[in-house]
């Protein structure tokens, strides 16, 4: 078992792109789900609408990429507009159903034949749409540091990535403070309270879901330009499931959360990958029952239990406030 | 990492076609052979190809069955073939793939002929006849859907439980028969050895051991929700893990030729297995109206607290709620596997279809999602009337978007049961 190796290189998952994409994405569902109380489980959409927009657009239809990110925050505000104009005033299960029934309705169209001119079908869209981005990188060798190596593309992308975790969790940090962030918190404690103190509670929790699906649009923007691709079965709803898994392990309802959440995950999942993966190899693990390419499904499963144990025994996670967010209370 | 492998073999294949490139042969061709489930030739079937340098090409079939494209590049081509261009009575036996992508690494090698597999398909007669045929699968759709929906919506009244893992269940049924099946038993034995398995693992212990303490410590309804995320996830996998990932037939009535009524085709298996399964459903209806412990579940439903105290054995009600549920489920993954086979994924591929279904009918009364389901199902294969068949859940989720636009307590819900 080579130890160095598998710390390095679950380190370098737990500071890499997978991190910083599933950090923004559950900074999003934190706004949502933390904060506001809204079970959108249709977060997978927000990112493939981000993705698919800058895709497409720069793509097909050879549109400016900062145009197309304006684009893709754009599209990410309607999808948020179209999923709560008929859920928001109903019971929370109600937004669960629909948002996780739309982000399947996107994969499946995006994915479709009859459209493949567009989004490319099951293959979705590769090209060098990032090549604007990549021209302003300061950093023309990359970087190589101990055991860390990063091409420039990838550098620049950490970099710039990284800045926008840290500005958006600076802007829900403010944003919690202020009366605006007091009457959304409320609204997770007691809407009728809220309603009750003139309120328009509909409007608070439509203000909510749009900022949050659109910081998780800039996820899905990190996701297509890191890959420079966008694959249509990257956006299903187990992206969405990762997400909260992630949320939750971090602590919701907490600024820094989603951003430990995730880079716990993210260690966690690539070292016990990593350790299984040199025991099968090392026959530490016979191989009749676990084969390599099991791996990855066992992975899948720690996720499921992971999520179930945290829920049922630690449901504030690890820097969550059991008192900020009794989750235990709500009916 | 396998995009990263598979780019390596590219590379190393085109460089070796470079290095031993000689006079480089102007065109070649990619094609394929048409034939069917018989092996005769099918003409006039129409092909198109796409690829670099907006090559965009349609042919069809000769009178021999051959059908190719001239290309004189390298690259990645996309060849994909035009189902309703077969002819009647012919359809793919994989619909899902009637796109493929083919490389060209070099002009020097010839790639390997495409291949499309035919069997009998839906006949192309009139759009009345198609209209029928869609009907009879949307039936047997429908009280699929149904099976597991009833499960779900009583689960839903009695305990709260919005149950994201209730498409294991069906995926439970399915596997188990197809497992003893293999094992060398009969598939119908394997069929109700798989129902006490999906009764007593699925319902009784998932209750028992994992539900059941978690009423007890007062979790919350949204955390138990994200519970049963997480348990879907899980089991989802461990049934990868046992199963692999292929799609597999069970060992009996796999190849079952079908009954002609008129225009109308359907198998023995789908016929029994759907009467089979509107008696279970009848008798769970049955069952609500008339039981004591019927009676007792709907009250739980309309209030636990009240119930209790009227004497109802509130947590006996819940547990038999899970294994009529797990029953229920497990029978529809059943029918599933016999109409399509099985597969790890085959029950969280329709969970959505499930929701759609118990919230169009109103959430919480078993006869709404019996009769969200029969619609559910019916639109779901009547819609390939009118748009492609891969979108066809599409088109289902977003009638439940609308109706909720509309009717949000669905079609037979009550009013206060939104709020």
């Amino acid at each position: 078992m080579d130890w160095v190796f598998i710390l390095q290189q679950a380190i370098s998952a737990g500071i890499g792109v997978n991190a910083i994409i599933f950090a923004l994405a559950a900074i999003g569902l934190n706004m949502h789900f933390g904060y506001t109380g809204l079970l959108n489980f249709g977060q997978a959409g927000f990112l493939a609408v981000g993705a698919y927009t800058v895709a497409v657009l720069v793509v097909n239809f050879e549109v400016s990429i900062w145009l197309a990110f304006l684009a893709g925050v754009g599209a990410s505000i309607l999808l948020a507009l179209l999923l709560g104009i008929p859920t928001l005033r109903l019971r929370a299960d109600y937004l669960a159903i629909v948002t996780i029934a739309t982000a399947e309705i996107i994969r499946q169209v995006a994915r479709s034949v009859s459209l493949r001119e567009y989004f490319g079908g099951s293959d979705g869209i590769t090209g060098k749409f990032g090549a604007d981005f990549f021209a302003l990188n300061p950093f023309p060798n990359g970087l190589e540091l101990a055991f860390l190596r990063y091409t420039p593309n990838d550098l620049w992308v950490v970099i710039v990535g990284w800045a926008l975790v840290v500005i958006f969790v600076f802007l829900t940090y403010l944003m919690m403070r202020s009366p605006w962030g007091r009457v959304i918190k409320a609204i997770r404690e007691d809407e009728e309270a809220v309603r009750s103190l003139g309120k328009n509670v509909y409007f608070y929790k439509m203000q909510s879901l749009i900022l949050g699906g659109v910081v998780g649009s800039f996820a899905g923007f990190v996701y297509a330009i890191s890959r420079q691709s966008v694959q249509p079965d990257n956006y299903s709803t187990a992206l969405t499931f990762f997400a909260y898994a992630v949320l939750i392990l971090g602590g919701a309802a907490r600024v820094l959360g989603p951003v430990a959440g995730s880079i716990i995950f993210w260690f966690l999942l690539v070292f016990v990958e990593q350790v299984l993966r040199q025991a099968v190899a090392n026959d530490l693990i016979p191989n009749w029952l676990m084969s390599p390419n099991q791996v990855g499904q066992v992975r899948f499963m720690l996720v499921g239990l992971g999520l179930m144990l945290l829920m049922i025994y630690r449901p504030q996670g690890i820097f969550g406030d059991r008192k900020e967010l009794a989750l235990d209370a709500r009916a | 990492m396998r995009r990263g492998l598979l780019a390596l073999i590219a590379l190393t294949l085109a460089s070796i076609g470079w290095f031993a490139a000689p006079a480089a042969a102007e065109t070649i061709t990619i094609g394929g052979n048409m034939v069917d489930e018989t092996g005769a030739a099918i003409a006039d079937v129409e092909f198109n190809m796409t690829g670099p340098n907006d090559y965009n090409q349609t042919t069809q079939s000769d009178a021999a069955g051959n059908w190719s494209f001239e290309i004189s590049e390298p690259g990645q081509y996309f060849v994909s073939i035009n189902p309703d261009t077969l002819p009647s009575g012919v359809g793919l036996t994989e619909p899902d793939k009637i796109t493929r992508s083919v490389v060209v690494f070099s002009l020097n090698n010839l790639p390997p002929p495409i291949k499309y597999l035919t069997g009998p398909g839906p006949e192309r007669a009139s759009t009345l006849d198609r209209a029928l045929q869609l009907t009879i699968d949307g039936l047997i759709l429908g009280i699929t859907i149904g099976l597991a929906a009833v499960g779900l919506s009583l689960i839903f009244g009695t305990t709260g439980l919005t149950n994201f893992a209730h498409g294991e269940l069906l995926t439970l049924g399915g596997l188990t028969t197809y497992f003893f099946n293999k094992m060398g038993l009969h598939v119908i034995p394997s069929a109700l050895l798989a129902l006490i398995v999906a009764m007593v693992l699925g319902g009784f212990i998932q209750d028992r051991y994992l539900w059941k303490p978690l009423r007890r410590r007062g979790t919350g309804l949204i955390a138990m929700l994200v519970v049963s995320i997480g348990l879907g996830l899980l089991a989802r996998y461990v049934f990868l893990y046992i199963f692999d990932g292929n799609k597999e037939q069970f060992l009996q009535y796999a190849g079952q030729p079908g009954w002609q009524i008129g225009p109308l085709s359907i198998t023995p298996k789908a016929t029994i297995g759907m009467i089979i399964g509107i008696f279970l459903i009848a008798l769970t209806i049955a069952w609500l109206l008339k039981s004591q412990l019927g009676k007792a579940s709907r009250a739980v439903a309309d209030n636990p607290a009240l119930a209790a105290a009227s004497g109802i054995d509130v947590e006996k009600v819940i547990r038999v709620v899970w294994i009529m549920g797990a029953f229920l489920a497990g029978y529809g993954g059943i029918m599933m596997g016999l109409n399509q086979g099985v597969q790890w994924i085959m029950g969280s591929d329709v969970l959505l279809l499930i929701f759609a279904a118990v919230t169009l009918g109103g959430s919480g009364t078993a006869y709404g999602a019996i009769v969200g389901s029969l619609i559910v199902g019916l639109f779901i294969q009547l819609s390939t009337l009118i748009i492609p068949t891969e979108l066809k859940y599409v088109g289902a989720l977003f009638v439940l978007i609308v109706i909720l636009l509309v009717r949000p307590q669905g079609i037979m819900g009550r009013k206060e049961r939104i709020g």
